[in-house]
């Protein structure tokens, strides 16, 4: 059996101070809610209990001195959420929500339930995404609805009725959260934190070589609820305020901490390279972005995790720090082999460090998987390509995942690109080099054959797009991007 | 006065229930002091002689109260719904990877699963043969039951006297149903040995008698309750019995509430799902594309045991003609047996496996022959006066699919967009369309005639309200909306005053599954024979007291009125209690005119079929094989609706899950490759098995644009409505022809797309190669 957590775990529930004295560390929040609170809170269901559905979609709410009212609101998965990740939070299920709300209200009229098993947890998103545009003022448009409803699995309704009923919630009478009201509580709570230093979880970390470090738990928990998998007393990286800031350098260079949530390291680096925002939208779910980390994406290490092709495209380093000292890799140098990183023992991921492309740099990233949302990668391409003033090719970095045991740099196809001009025979060059550099594995997802012929067709999407003669607007190349 | 409730859009009767979580599926019902829980011991291996199992390991994990195997079964070991070849716990051998081989019941969930998952380690099986392709089972003429023949004419000489002759395979997947509240059951022990099981089951009576047999008790001992489902789709139709009967016999057992919710993963492994088919074919055409005969051989993957394989080869090859006369036929149907989970009942029971064969065999007639593709379908459709008869001999008597599809073509502009596609393919290097427009025709009714009864209780109280008591359930669909709309309407009162309850075998006895579609049919008219035997003793006896005709007697608006004379119904009903009128009654009903023989596949199995048709419009990526669904245009027959809102839910999910067996939910079980994970199911959760999301339809206001056909039904169904839950599964052929389409464009329309379904990204792009290859 896991071990039991030494220090109560204190959050605020319908209301209340909560502290929870030896209970086991990867207790979830689902369970807790729905057999130990009191009175038990059904209306966040199981679905499938590894973050895939959403049924149990809930609101965490923390301090956070930028969002509206001193308080940042987001949903998550219930099911992944271990209950000290919840530590000086507030969480808000749906029997929360006061009435009559219009997200409720919305739903009934526009027809949105049938069985009602998903529905609650699409409540939760939809009441998310409310607040986040009511303290905006914005309305999102549905195609915005439909990446906010992406973790939400529905099998009846076909979601039209669902996404119009997020359109219809913006005409109804406003119920916002009461933020102020949080925000007491939520300081109440933080008189006694359970935050730490940099250089106090550096110490643990070495103190503790042994231990499983631990950020949003969005693939830890599944080694839990699926494999019954004892990770003991894990070390909780988002308790680390430093480990989760972004930062910018004057000559802007990005600086993702660890423990930053992978929505928001997203969002800076989709705010730096637009070309991202398309792998954003499709990494993973809204909840598993707000709870998980892009550190632990990388330091995870899966050759099919999409954060570690981008990355090494654009040339990151990571920072890996052990006690007081640190290092900097080149991230491509960070992975060895299947599963198997460079971190030496005591050691821990401090931050990602993503230097400005060079002038001129054009970059693309095509994640292909069997649906656009919420799935895993079958092939993801991320391309830096940099031309020169003939039609050169001065640089080019081409890094796949899910074709090898590890992200990992295509380099005979770079090597056949590189000087040469941008044409139709370097594409089949390049084409014929890419067979060099990968033996693909066929699985559940996809054939060897099928990653490697479409790896092959995303270097020609990349040509048609890039070419210095007549390149093809993503219009015309990518059915996402298509406008009828 | 308000008028009636018929027909108008009125929400889910659970919609505000649903929406504050206040909604109880079982898991949330508050548990009784005491209550155990269960976790299934899953088979490691494909197939296998089970030797031996080493309980008392599994007996001293933490928590664990009790661990039972087939045994422990006082009766009969068997959950079967027709033919009795499915053990509830394996006895002798198993026969696919994650057959369920004992129960543990423990203290708390999560110990009844850690100990449960030592099912690997505690098993002592001998390794047999597995096979786990459909073909294989085939080639070695392994079944589950006897094949089927369904002939009319003589095919073969008309193949040979046509114009015309295609030969070709088709390759169709399964489909999980991914109903959101997973298996469940929780049983409670009674007086008297008796039991009270709440089960998430489409079949309450199925599952009474299989907790009977497997505990050697009587019906009456048994009482199986369900309130609502959390979705349903066929998978709770037979196969909610092994977690039913898994719950009552620990109950029964160990004389403790028991509940077994398996997780996720495990009900995938479990259970099956819609039943993938492979099809061989030859058929005969003229020029204009009609078919003059067919011979087509159908082999399902029936999984390891019978369940409802036969019924659903039948409802296939009864729908290979769709909306098409075909003169001379000759299809075989074969269940073939294999080392996977049990496929099951999903929405459709075969009909739609059926149906695309004949759609996919006219998308290459119509090529072949350089035709337009709703040319080909039209020539082909039933007549109304003639060319009207189906091959196993049912008169398709209302066919109104001229008219639909006609409406749907002009509303959809399908010529002109034919057009605007082929000029827009032949400027973009890329990204190429396709359109499609398919007709649905689907025979409603079970095809097994005694199936087609329904009974129901309403009480009226003596304070005007009233309670409904059916056989059907609710898993969504909104048949206790309909039900209460029905009853309200009979006794002229507001929706309010009627509210549906549970779904239980002690108060209704010896239902129907909620299947087939026919729940409203059934139900419905169940309900309104109740409804108005009271409203006929009320109308009598106002009728005396006011000396006019009972006749006269008029129930709106929650008053009864004759002429001028009128009273509150609450007032009526007060009354008439004061004076020893009943105010309850049962109602039944059975539909007329059915019969069938399951030898010949001859007869009139469906009381009147369901129409339909849908527009789709897709574009595809020749270089990736990803896809995006730019239009639908749907037009379905429901008859005279008795709730468009809730009709038209019904009508685009299943458009939508529809698209997704079709497309990206893809089933993929390891090859009998000598390594640890042989014979597993890979994509055994949401992580790995994708339906469709919201991202997945169309977004742009009125791109998915459904709407109801307003026709009367002329059979006498309730209130001349129809049934609207299965057919329009069949919707989204057009999505996947229509990506059939895109594909063929890149191709010049020279070479048929080999395009399998699921048209996953990798099936795209396969027979998008195999075209330009040419």
């Amino acid at each position: 059996m896991p071990e039991i957590s030494p220090r109560p775990i204190r959050f605020v529930h319908r209301g209340h101070a909560i502290a929870l004295e030896g209970v086991p560390p990867t207790r979830t929040l689902l369970d807790w809610l729905r057999e130990d609170a009191r009175p038990r809170c059904t209306g966040t269901k199981e679905g499938c209990n590894e973050g895939d559905c959403g049924a149990c979609t809930v609101l965490v709410a923390e301090r956070d001195d930028t969002a509206p009212g001193g308080v940042a609101i987001r949903h998550v998965n219930a099911c992944l959420s271990f209950l000290p990740t919840l530590d000086g939070r507030a969480v808000i299920t749906v029997e929360d929500l006061p009435q009559p709300h219009p997200v409720q209200q919305a739903l009934v009229e526009c027809h949105g339930s049938q069985c009602g098993f998903c529905t609650p947890g699409f409540v939760m998103t939809m009441t998310a995404l409310r607040e986040a545009h009511a303290a905006a003022g914005t309305r999102p448009e549905r195609p915005a609805i439909a990446d906010a409803l992406a973790g939400n699995l529905c099998r009846c309704t076909g979601y039209r009725p669902i996404v119009d009923a997020a359109e219809r919630m913006f005409e109804l009478p406003d119920a916002p959260i009461d933020r102020a009201a949080l925000r007491a509580q939520l300081d109440a709570l933080a008189a006694d934190t359970s935050e730490m230093t940099l250089e106090d979880f550096a110490a643990q970390r070495l103190a503790r070589p042994e231990a499983r470090i631990v950020a949003g738990a969005t693939d830890v928990a599944l080694w839990v609820n699926k494999q019954f998998r004892d990770i003991g007393e894990p070390l909780w990286i988002t308790r680390v305020p430093a480990l989760r800031r972004i930062a910018t350098d004057a000559d802007g260079t990005l600086h993702i901490g660890a423990a930053a949530s992978l929505e928001d390291a997203w969002a800076a680096l989709a705010a730096r390279w637009p070309a991202l925002t398309e792998v954003w939208r499709r990494f993973a779910s809204p909840p598993v972005r707000h709870a998980g980390t892009l550190g632990g994406n990388i330091a995870n290490g899966s050759p099919i995790g999409d954060g570690a092709p981008v990355l090494i495209a654009l040339d990151a380093r990571i920072v890996l720090r052990r006690g007081p000292d640190t290092r900097t890799l080149a991230l491509e140098d960070f992975y060895l082999d299947y599963m198997k990183n460079a971190l030496a023992p005591g050691e821990f991921v401090e931050r990602l460090v993503v230097p400005p492309s060079p002038e001129g740099t054009q970059l693309r990233a095509w994640k292909i998987s069997k649906r656009f949302d919420s799935d895993i990668s079958t092939v993801l391409m991320a391309a830096a390509l940099r031309l020169d003033a003939d039609g050169r090719i001065a640089a080019a970095r081409l890094v796949f995942g899910g074709m090898a045991a590890i992200t990992k740099r295509a380099a005979q196809t770079e090597a056949a690109l590189r000087g040469r001009r941008w044409d139709e025979a370097t594409l089949q060059a390049a084409q014929v080099a890419l067979a060099q550099d990968f033996l693909p594995l066929s699985d559940l997802r996809a054939s060897a054959s099928y990653r490697l012929a479409v790896s092959a067709n995303l270097l020609r999407r990349l040509w048609l797009e890039t070419r210095p003669d007549d390149p093809l607007p993503a219009s015309a190349t990518q059915v996402r991007e298509f406008r009828a | 006065m308000s008028t009636t409730v018929i027909g108008t859009s009125r929400p889910h009767e659970s919609a505000q229930l649903h929406v504050t979580g206040r909604a109880p599926y079982i898991d949330d019902l508050p548990e009784v002091a005491g209550t155990l829980h269960g976790a299934l011991g899953l088979s490691p291996v494909a197939h296998g002689r089970l030797v031996a199992l080493d309980l008392d390991r599994v007996r001293a994990m933490p928590g664990v109260v009790a661990v039972l195997s087939a045994a422990d079964i006082p009766g009969v070991n068997d959950c079967g719904p027709i033919v009795h070849d499915d053990p509830i716990l394996a006895e002798g051998t198993v026969n696919w990877r994650g057959q369920p081989m004992f129960l543990v019941v423990a203290r708390t969930r999560g110990e009844a699963r850690r100990a449960a998952a030592l099912a690997a380690q505690v098993a002592t099986i001998e390794p047999l043969q597995a096979v786990l392709d459909p073909l294989e089972a085939h080639r070695l003429q392994q079944y589950v039951v006897p094949p089927m023949h369904l002939q009319r004419g003589d095919a073969a000489a008309a193949i040979a006297a046509a114009p015309h002759r295609l030969e070709g395979r088709f390759s169709l997947g399964g489909q999980e149903q991914f109903y959101l509240e997973g298996q469940i059951a929780y049983a409670l022990p009674q007086e008297n040995d008796g039991l009270l099981v709440h089960s998430s089951t489409q079949h309450p009576t199925e599952m009474q008698h299989v907790v009977a047999h497997a505990l050697g008790l009587a019906a009456h001992q048994v009482q199986v309750q369900c309130r609502r489902m959390g979705g349903g789709f066929g998978g709770k139709e037979s196969q909610s019995a092994l977690f039913a009967a898994c719950a009552a016999l620990a109950a029964h057992r160990l004389q403790c509430p028991v509940k077994l919710r398996p997780d996720r993963d495990d009900d995938f492994l479990i259970t099956g799902r819609r039943h993938g088919f492979e099809f061989r074919y030859t058929v005969g055409h003229d020029e204009a594309g009609r078919l003059l005969g067919a011979e087509v051989e159908m082999v399902s993957n029936a999984g390891a045991s019978a369940d409802l394989s036969a019924p659903v080869m039948t409802r296939a090859l009864c729908h290979f003609d769709n909306a098409y006369w075909l003169p001379a036929v000759d299809l075989r149907g074969y269940c073939a047996r294999t080392n996977t989970q049990s496929n099951t009942a999903f929405r459709g029971f075969g009909g739609p496996q059926g149906a695309l064969a004949v759609e996919v065999i006219l998308d290459e007639v119509a090529r072949r022959l350089g035709l337009d593709a709703l040319a080909v379908r039209r020539a082909n459709f039933y007549g109304t006066e003639d060319r009207n008869i189906t091959p196993y001999g049912q008169t398709v008597e209302d066919n109104i699919l001229a008219p639909l599809v006609d409406e749907l073509a002009a509303r959809g502009r399908h010529d002109a967009r034919r057009a605007e596609i082929a000029a827009f393919n032949a400027t973009s290097p890329v990204l190429k369309k396709g359109l499609a427009l398919t007709p649905v025709k689907f025979g409603i009714s079970f095809n097994v005639a005694h199936f087609n009864q329904a009974g129901a209780l309403v009480h009226v109280y003596t304070d005007g309200s009233v309670l409904v008591n059916h056989g059907g359930t609710e898993m969504g669909q909104g048949l206790n909306t309909k039900v209460a709309q029905v009853v309200a309407h009979e006794l002229g009162l507001p929706l309010e005053r009627v509210r549906v309850s549970a779904t239980d075998t002690h108060k209704v006895a010896n239902t129907s599954a909620t299947a087939a579609s026919t729940g409203t049919d059934l139900n419905g008219k169940a309900a309104q024979d109740a409804a108005r035997q009271i409203r006929d003793r009320l109308a009598a006896f106002v009728a005396a007291r006011w000396q006019v005709a009972p006749e006269a007697v008029q129930f709106a608006g929650g008053q009864v009125t004759a002429g001028t004379q009128a009273l509150a119904f609450t007032e009526l009903v007060a009354q008439a209690y004061a004076a020893r009128i009943q105010l309850w009654s049962d109602g039944f009903y059975a539909t007329p005119g059915l019969h069938w023989d399951r030898e010949r596949l001859q007869g009139k199995p469906f009381f009147y079929f369901a129409y339909g048709a849908a527009l789709s419009e897709v574009i595809v990526d020749t270089l990736t094989g990803e896809w995006r669904l730019l239009r639908a245009d749907v037009l379905h027959d429901v008859g005279a609706s008795l709730n468009p809102a809730l009709d038209i839910g019904q009508v685009e999910g299943a458009f939508v899950q529809g698209m997704g067996w079709l497309t990206t939910e893809e089933l993929r079980w390891q090859p009998m490759d000598g390594s640890r994970a042989a014979g597993l199911l890979l994509t055994h959760a949401p992580s790995t098995y994708k339906i469709p999301t919201a991202n997945d339809i169309p977004l742009e206001p009125g791109a998915l644009d459904v709407r109801l056909f307003g026709h009367r039904n002329p059979a006498d169904s309730i209130h001349r409505s129809k049934a609207v839950g299965e057919p329009p599964l069949l919707l989204p052929f057009s999505v996947f022809l229509a990506i059939r389409d895109a594909v063929s464009a890149a191709g010049g329309h020279r070479v048929d797309p080999p395009l399998r379904a699921p048209a996953t990204g990798e099936a795209i792009l396969d027979a998008l190669a195999a075209v330009q290859r040419g």
